[in-house]
């Protein structure tokens, strides 16, 4: 049931973002004898305070999140996979030298730091995934690095380097296929995390710029018009909900199904 | 005998709903008397653990018991409700698990733990807890119980948690004591002191011990009568020196048949075959006879009738008494002394480890694991390390293998110095020596098949053109440890423990390597399946005259299996030679007493334990002179000042100051 939920949101969300602007036309187009309409009929989700259709508007935001989100999660998790990986295995001063950075990415709060290098980089899609990749990858950094420590002392590690395999065989065939189970769960997390950042930044004006539309920045717009017309913010509102929500059931279940701890 | 304190009448345990239910004890009545040790002896899976978890209402959520009653002194358990169970469990009924390490609380000290089970089920000491704590410490033989109550559990080694648990058992006074493989985790030596203080507290207080065990010396030494589970069900109970004058079921029968013992060195033992049954399965027949090799038809259909009473008697159609134990046939000994080739040879090797401290993790100090051992080990012929935990028997195993690199000194196989290689000059010389670890199922990877497992080794060392050449070696390896070809395209936890160890032997020999490390190969195992392996890995090396250098704590495997003998104490070897000439006649005092410590499965055997004091030192901060002086029962002064200089006798070598 909870998979079925997720699953529905995230496909819905997939879908809206690969195929929805060919149904709800352009989002950008501005139409003054429609500004701040309330949701009817022929337009359920109302327009804006430029006559833009949200719809179309919600749409186009789906795909900068499904991008910023799917491309953010990657980097972040390859970058902080290999770096745990390598970190953990061969332990030693490379070991120190990557924790202390770990430990100094965490104590600053994320979120700041990524609005810092936004800020920095300048806005853009592009800045925005390296602004919260290079604060995203110390947890997949720190998973990988505590279970490639863990699983370095296992026999079977012990019995492949016995067996004379070389370390690319052993790190790859006999310490990384056994750690990308709890890397997952984290992933599907993480999509949770990126998409709330992305949304955050967007609204603080960092993420994408206007005229496109992202869900964090309609929200940001919408609100100047909260008590009016309640249903620029509420919409985005929700669907960065639905979407996070999912996310975190999928992550849920994950867990629950690929339990770490059977084998 | 009515007069019986705890009686479990067909008691049936049943865990998981009713479609697919695992029913791990079926049918179990036995009665224990007060101040009587009752056994119930079986190998793992057979559903003792569960009887007792069943007294004691413990069971996991998903189970339940379905039938039977459980009396404890006219009390029926089974219908008391749970706040009333309560006071049973702790108060009429201690119990002791298998690890003192998990079944203490580290973050309480032993006062507060100990003091907690004196509150809820003594309340005569309510008004003085400490006081009664501190009598139950003495009771236990925890020496200066003053300064032992305000630590914590990590400041204890494992004989001394067990007994902080059996003080804790015994705080409410209990009339039985359910004690689940109390030494399973512990060292011998240690061992005999646990089960030493259990007969002399039931000798003073009269309870009832039930004793859970898998090692049929331990009932021979504590044991008054004893209950063989197999598959759910007890399939024969008799007084103990009955039961190991003439075990009646066949299973039984074949249990002593399966023990290592010198007497049958040179010819292979008598392995009971297969598996123990899915307990998920509803049985028609005797639930041995897949196993058995006396089965008839009647045993497929029927179930098989009880002979005798409740307190002596067995389960099986079969009516006959002691049939001939069936000894494999001796082989013709091909033991040509024609001295093999040196496969290892090992001089001095060290193996410290750093202790690092400080923000510049700077080395404070070094753990001596290895301190300079020496070994020679020809083709064909297999030398024993045997020591007890902590010993840094496994660092050897590893040190030579270069999976640790020694400190100093040096390792050859087949006259090539190993300490000085690296990378790849190092990597092609692993073919020749292979390793076989103690827990098959952590060593091999789970997510890689039969096939790839066996064959990572030919890939690594280039053996093999291509995968079909491959293939055919894999083939014929598994068929060597016995494993039908279909198994290569499965996984490791499809597999019981014993086909995991042929699984991780083929993995070694299919490099045929001319050193075999064996790390604990069977002390994972059952006695049955134990039989197996030892069997296989006997016969391999009759044909491939592999060397072997076998670490194990288990006397009897080395004296069924070894050539030779080394005697390990804290990283030195401290008594070497012939496995007769060791065992028959050892004469270090620390040989002596870990000898005498070892359980016998004979009631009848009269044997003087040498009590050792206290435990190992730490190997950090050895003890100066002789390492072994502050528990020698024989030191003397110059034993604390000097390290014994070797004295040998042909090809005996002790190091000892009493022999020099």
């Amino acid at each position: 049931m909870r998979l079925l939920i997720a699953v529905s949101f995230l496909l819905c969300w997939l879908l809206a973002a690969l195929f929805g602007s060919s149904f709800f036309g352009d989002a950008n187009h501005i139409n003054l004898e429609l500004i701040l309409k309330a949701p009817s009929l022929d337009a359920p989700l109302g327009y804006d305070e430029l006559g833009r259709s949200v719809a179309a508007r919600l749409i186009d935001g789906a795909r900068v999140a499904l991008l910023v989100s799917v491309i953010t999660v990657f980097v972040s998790a390859l970058f902080g996979s290999v770096v745990g990986l390598v970190s953990g295995y061969y332990g030693g001063w490379v070991d120190r030298i990557v924790s202390r950075i770990i430990d100094i990415v965490l104590a600053f709060p994320g979120i700041l730091l990524a609005i810092a290098l936004a800020a920095v980089l300048g806005p853009g899609i592009e800045n925005l995934v390296i602004a919260i990749s290079a604060v995203g990858w110390v947890g997949y950094a720190r998973l990988a690095r505590a279970q490639a420590m863990s699983l370095r002392s296992r026999d079977h590690v012990t019995a492949a380097i016995a067996l004379g395999s070389g370390e690319g065989v052993i790190l790859f065939r006999h310490v990384l296929p056994l750690m990308w189970i709890p890397l997952m769960v984290e992933a599907s997390f993480g999509l949770a995390s990126v998409i709330v950042a992305e949304a955050g930044l967007s609204f603080l004006g960092l993420g994408v710029q206007p005229p496109d539309a992202s869900w964090g920045s309609m929200i940001r717009e919408g609100s100047r018009f909260l008590l009016v017309s309640p249903h620029l913010a509420i919409f985005p509102g929700l669907a960065i909900m639905a979407v996070v929500l999912a996310a975190n059931l999928l992550g849920d279940w994950l867990r629950d199904r690929l339990d770490v701890k059977r084998f | 005998m009515t007069d019986s304190l705890l009686s479990i009448h067909k008691l049936t345990t049943q865990i998981g709903r009713d479609d697919g239910a695992i029913i791990p004890v079926s049918s179990v009545s036995f009665d224990i008397h007060p101040g009587e040790t009752f056994a119930l002896l079986g190998e793992s899976g057979c559903g003792k653990s569960m009887t007792a978890l069943s007294v004691m209402r413990l069971l996991p959520p998903a189970g339940k018991i379905t039938e039977g009653e459980i009396f404890l002194d006219g009390i029926n358990l089974r219908d008391l409700p749970e706040v009333d169970m309560r006071a049973q469990r702790g108060g009429n009924i201690g119990m002791i698990f298998q690890e003192p390490m998990t079944s203490l609380n580290p973050v309480l000290t032993v006062a507060y733990q100990v003091g907690e089970a004196v509150k809820l089920h003594d309340e005569e000491h309510a008004g003085d807890i400490d006081a009664r704590v501190l009598e139950l410490l003495q009771q236990v033989g925890i020496p200066d119980p003053e300064r032992r109550m305000s630590e914590y559990p990590h400041q204890l080694s494992g004989g001394m948690k067990q007994r902080v648990m059996i003080a804790m058992a015994l705080a409410g006074r209990p009339k039985l004591l359910i004690a689940d493989e109390p030494t399973t985790a512990l060292d011998v030596t240690i061992q005999a002191q646990v089960l030493d203080l259990l007969r002399d507290l039931q000798k003073r207080t009269d309870m009832a011990i039930l004793l859970i065990t898998h090692d049929l010396g331990v009932v021979a030494e504590t044991a008054d009568r004893v209950g063989v589970m197999y598959a759910g069900e007890i399939i024969e109970t008799a007084p103990v020196d009955t039961f190991f004058a003439e075990p009646q079921h066949p299973y039984s029968q074949r249990l002593f048949d399966a023990l290592p013992s010198v007497e049958r060195r040179n010819r292979p033992l008598t392995a009971i075959e297969g598996n123990v049954p899915s307990l998920a399965e509803t049985f028609r027949g005797c639930r041995f006879r897949s196993r058995c090799d006396v089965a008839k038809e009647i045993c497929a259909t029927e179930l098989p009738p009880w002979h005798g009473d409740q307190e002596h008697g067995y389960l099986c159609h079969l009516q006959q008494l002691r049939s001939e134990s069936i000894e494999a046939p001796q082989e013709a000994s091909i033991s040509e002394q024609e001295p093999g080739k040196n496969v290892l040879r090992v001089e001095q090797m060290q193996l410290y480890f750093p202790i690092k401290k400080g923000l510049l993790r700077r080395t404070v100090g070094h753990v001596r694991a290895v301190d300079g051992i020496d070994l020679d080990i020809s083709s064909g012929k297999t030398v024993a390390l045997v020591g007890e935990s902590g010993c840094g028997k496994t660092t050897v195993g590893k040190g030579i293998l270069q999976l640790l690199r020694p400190t100093s000194g040096s390792v050859q196989l087949n006259g090539t110095e190993l300490t000085k290689l690296k990378g790849e000059n190092l990597r092609s010389l692993r073919a020749g020596m292979q390793m076989i670890f103690q827990d098959p199922a952590s060593s091999m990877n789970p997510r890689m098949t039969v096939e790839a497992i066996v064959s990572e080794g030919l890939i690594a060392q280039k053996i093999g053109k291509d995968r079909s050449e491959r293939l055919e070696r894999v083939k014929a390896i598994l068929d060597r440890v016995g494993l039908p070809e279909r198994f290569m395209k499965r996984y490791p936890h499809e597999f019981s423990g014993g086909q995991r160890q042929r699984i991780a032997i083929a993995r070694s020999l299919v490099l045929r390597p001319d050193l075999l490390v064996c790390d604990e190969p069977t002390s994972a195992l059952d006695v049955s399946v134990q039989a197996q392996i030892l069997n296989l890995l006997k016969e391999i090396q009759d044909e491939a005259k592999i060397a072997y250098l076998f670490i194990t704590h288990n006397i009897s495997v080395v004296s069924y299996l070894a050539d030779e003998v080394a005697v390990m104490y804290l990283g030195r070897i401290v008594e070497q030679g012939d496995v007769d000439t060791v065992l028959g006649d050892p004469k270090h005092p620390y040989t002596q007493a870990l000898l005498s410590a070892v359980p016998v499965a004979d009631p009848q055997r009269e044997r003087e334990i040498i009590r050792l004091p206290g435990d190992m030192p730490s190997p950090a901060n050895p003890p100066s002179g002789c390492h072994f002086h502050p528990r020698c029962p024989r030191a003397t002064d110059i034993c604390s000042q000097s390290w014994p200089e070797l004295s040998k006798s042909g090809t005996h070598k002790v190091w000892c100051h009493l022999h020099g």
